[in-house]
């Protein structure tokens, strides 16, 4: 170590410094070993001696070379300087020597360069300025030595700005025409806040999509040592644990339900009911086209519910029948005319409540001109379930009346007794009440006279029933 | 309706915009504020300025100047029968937005999108305003990027291009019969016929460019389109085939794809689940195939099974030479540059510099190895001077050894 060459850098990005020296004693063929390399202001090596400054007739290397090292000068490690050298001095026998990249020192040189390359990059991308007196400053951590490289950008980008960018080992403040340079700075030395930023945290909250979480993919493009200096990043903790309650919400019930109810809740939070109606409105619109199931093939149309859309009962019927198919609207045959003067001796305003069907297609066999009803089956009552939980999840009825067994199978989704269970509510899996009872048109189709005064009277007296529910749980 | 201030607007905008899947500030000419009086520049590199948790980067201020619309698209959020709730900006308001982002280093520029409001003359007016805006009374020069509107008069979309760097319409669906069930109002022939003038427009202004240096320059960083991928039925080997068709006819720079992510208040005609993220990553790769590495979409094509599906598990690269063995294993040392290219593993940075690097020396293992990420996927479709893989082509279970190692799957991966 004793006749070691030492060569002082003014800075740890002092590429001029290192190409002056490099030339000189790769031109007197020092070798590598035999070469200290320091930065100014760093340890010193008490025992190399300092190189004299010669102006020596260079050797030509290849312009690629020269960026390369323009960028490796920048990296974090004390080698670079060592290695740079070595290269340099087998491209003095070698010009090419840099096209052999599977060699392992080609190799490494062109990793820092990358890393470099990279940090300047970022640092283009995550500085953050903020305004204080008409003046930008930003504070910023980069890896590597690379403010001096990364300056230019800012400076072509923000000419017409007076700007600085501090940074723990320098400093650069541009005044629209200089780039003036000083010591380096902590973050305290920054502007504490721009009002600006709160626009910008909602920016990055509204952009981000939370049905796609890709955690890693924005990790790989902005780690963490970045994120000290960048306001949005507050957010991205409470955003991701946000999309996974959404997504658990989405395990607890069934997906389709839940993206529905989620848009209305946060609607509603909004403006109370105003959009349900245009919602209602999508919703029957969509449900005229309905194909879920066959039965839209023979019949003349979608008979959808009807009735305020902040009821506090729903009545849920069986299906349309041949009037009702030929209207368009539900219960206005025979069974809704029975229907409507129940509702009447019970006291409940028919135009208060929803009156909708677990099935919204008329079912008939042809006999002759007559089309005569014909009960849905399971697969029917099921494909048509979509209609009635979505009809249900906009208006949210207290109480849900099943009419008849078909709209009973539909509600509860399984076939439910309904001598057992008339008379009093039961809890539906949303948690909200349904009653059950006949349906109207069976009331119509009993031939003595005495059971039908007395199975009516029983209607009526679940509707009352009901109605007195409805308006203890509107209390 | 009460008056939003513009944090309101801006949150129920950007909300809108975020299904474009497009935020590249790329390709385009060099500039800078230099002896000018605004702020911007391009490197001709894009520049992302911050990363969403949704893997995303965040370029430019993606957002709409309103989200109310006269079209009625199920895929779309902003359809005309949807609940959400809407707000509109004014042009100077996404100027002034758009300037102080930008001077805070937050983003490149802008994309501004918009749903049709009026007219489609009316709604291109408005986006081409602040475009003009930005450009001539602050003459901003960071990235501009501006979606037209297929029917939109000409001459606006003439003036479109004249101030943004990129334009784009998007095709929406990848196949006919899914635009016509889906998006009822739009059409495919006005859409690449729009596609078809703006690249005459783009030919245009680089002639004269070539002759005039004082020439216009006309959306320098050209034209792109974008396909929703899931709201329909359409196999990756549909998708695979029009993508290719719009590249080869329209000159584009890029297609986009975005997964359907199910939207608040979905129209009942779409399937609500999960956002098909690895089918989107697949057909992206497939893109790349394409586009860098010399695979014809045929050959993409062939990649796929029986449902014209290319598979999630494996890359559609790996996937193509796992089903055309006879032309591996490739011989590094020796194969030209077309047949390195689609070694599994081996990406086109590799490929380069084994180009240069066997000009001096005879490659051994080791020394591929330095070159790639992932020796392990590389090695069975390779010799070298000391490896050769053994009985390649008979294994049936090769494709358990190349694929990569299932973790446990997670409850909804896509």
């Amino acid at each position: 170590m004793i006749d070691a060459h030492r060569v002082m850098l003014s800075a740890p990005d002092d590429f001029e410094g290192w190409r002056d020296a490099a030339r000189d004693l790769a031109e007197a063929g020092v070798p590598a070993s035999a070469v200290v390399w320091q930065v100014e202001g760093g340890d010193a090596d008490l025992f190399g001696s300092a190189v004299q400054q010669r102006a020596a007739p260079s050797f030509p290397v290849p312009r690629e070379f020269v960026n390369l090292a323009r960028n490796v000068i920048c990296y974090s490690d004390r080698e670079r300087f060592a290695l740079l050298y070595a290269m340099l001095l087998r491209l003095k026998s070698h010009r090419r020597a840099l096209d052999d990249e599977a060699d392992p020192l080609v190799r490494r040189l062109a990793d820092f360069a990358k890393a470099v390359r990279r940090d300047i990059h970022k640092m283009h991308a995550f500085v953050r300025f903020r305004e204080f007196d008409g003046r930008f400053v930003a504070f910023f951590e980069p890896e590597h030595h690379i403010v001096r490289r990364a300056a230019s950008f800012f400076v072509n980008r923000f000419t017409n700005m007076r700007w600085s960018i501090l940074t723990p080992e320098l400093s650069i403040h541009w005044d629209g025409e200089t780039l003036a340079e000083g010591p380096g700075a902590t973050r305290a030395d920054a502007p504490a806040g721009d009002p600006l930023e709160e626009m910008w945290r909602t920016y990055y909250a509204s952009i981000f999509n939370p049905a796609r979480l890709k955690v890693g993919a924005m990790l790989k493009e902005m780690p963490k040592k970045y994120w000290r200096n960048m306001p949005e990043t507050s957010l991205v903790e409470p955003l991701i644990a946000s999309a996974r309650n959404r997504e658990l919400e989405m395990i607890d019930r069934s997906v389709a339900k839940q993206g529905l109810e989620d848009a209305i809740e946060a609607e509603r939070a909004l403006q109370p009911r105003s959009n349900v109606r245009a919602s209602w409105e999508a919703l029957f619109r969509e449900a005229r086209g309905c194909t879920r199931c066959h039965l839209h093939e023979c019949a003349t149309q979608t008979v959808f519910g009807e009735g305020p859309l902040d009821a506090s009962i729903a009545f849920v019927g069986e299906q349309p029948g041949d009037q009702e198919d030929i209207a368009g609207r539900p219960f206005v045959g025979p069974a809704g005319q029975l229907f409507d003067a129940a509702l009447e001796k019970a006291g409940i305003d028919r135009s208060a409540v929803y009156v909708t069907n677990a099935v919204k297609h008329f079912k008939f066999v042809q006999r002759g001109k007559k089309r005569i009803h014909s009960k849905p089956n399971a697969g029917e009552i099921e494909a048509c379930r979509w209609w009635i939980e979505n009809e249900r999840a906009l208006i949210k009825p207290p109480i849900t009346v099943a009419l008849g067994a078909t709209a009973a199978q539909s509600l509860f989704g399984k076939a439910m007794a309904i001598g057992k269970n008339r008379g009093s509510p039961l809890q539906l899996q949303d948690g909200s009440e349904c009653w059950i009872t006949v349906h109207p048109s069976f009331l119509l189709r009993i031939p003595e006279e005495d059971r039908r005064r007395e199975e009516r009277a029983l209607f009526v007296r679940d509707l009352k029933r009901i109605r007195a529910r409805a308006e203890e749980l509107a209390a | 309706m009460a008056q939003l201030d513009v944090q309101a607007k801006l949150a129920i905008l950007a909300d809108a915009a975020k299904y474009d899947a497009s935020c590249a500030s790329s390709g385009t000419a060099k500039r800078n504020s230099r002896g000018g009086k605004g702020v911007g520049s391009s490197e001709g590199m894009g520049i992302c300025h911050a990363y969403a948790p949704d893997g995303r980067c965040i370029s430019l201020l993606k957002i709409l100047l309103t989200n109310s619309c006269i079209f009625d698209c199920a895929y779309c959020i902003n359809r005309k029968s949807s609940n959400v709730r809407r707000a509109r900006f004014t042009a100077q308001e996404v100027v002034r937005l758009t300037l102080e982002f930008y001077k805070r280093n937050y983003i490149e520029g802008l994309f501004l999108s918009s749903g049709i409001i009026r007219s489609s003359n009316y709604t291109m007016e408005q986006i081409v305003e602040v475009a003009r805006s930005l450009r001539e009374d602050h003459d901003f020069r960071g990235y501009i990027h501006l979606k037209t509107i297929p029917d939109a008069d000409p001459e606006l979309v003439r003036q479109a291009g004249l101030h943004a760097n990129r334009v784009s319409i998007n095709v929406e669906l990848p196949t006919t019969s899914g635009l016509t069930r889906l998006a009822p109002e739009k059409d495919v022939r006005q859409i690449e016929g729009a596609m078809r003038e703006m690249k005459a427009s783009i030919a245009d202004a680089d002639d004269a460019a070539k002759r005039f240096k004082s020439a216009p320059k006309f959306a320098p960083a050209g034209q792109s389109t974008q396909m929703i991928v899931g709201a329909d039925a359409a196999s990756d080997a549909d998708i695979v085939r029009r993508s290719s068709s719009l590249y080869d006819r329209f000159g584009l720079r890029r297609v986009y794809y975005s997964a359907f992510s199910p939207i608040p208040d979905a129209s009942a005609v779409l399937p609500l689940k999960r956002p098909p993220l690895m089918r989107e990553h697949r057909l992206y790769q497939s893109d790349w195939l394409m586009r860098f590495y010399g695979f014809t979409s045929a050959e993409v094509r062939s990649a796929t099974d029986a449902q014209g599906m290319l598979p999630l598990d494996i890359d559609p690269k790996l996937a193509w030479a796992l089903k055309f063995r006879d032309g591996f294993p490739v011989d590094v040392n020796r194969a030209p540059k077309e047949m390195l290219l689609r070694i599994p593993g081996l990406g086109t940075k590799a490929v380069d510099r084994i180009m240069s690097s066997r000009r001096w020396r005879k490659l051994r293992l080791d020394d591929v190895a330095r070159l790639t990420l992932s020796i392990a996927k590389v090695r069975p479709f390779i010799t070298t001077l000391d490896w050769r893989p053994t009985f390649l082509t008979d294994r049936t279970d090769l494709r358990m050894l190349v694929a990569p190692r299932q973790q446990q799957l997670e409850l909804f991966t896509a």
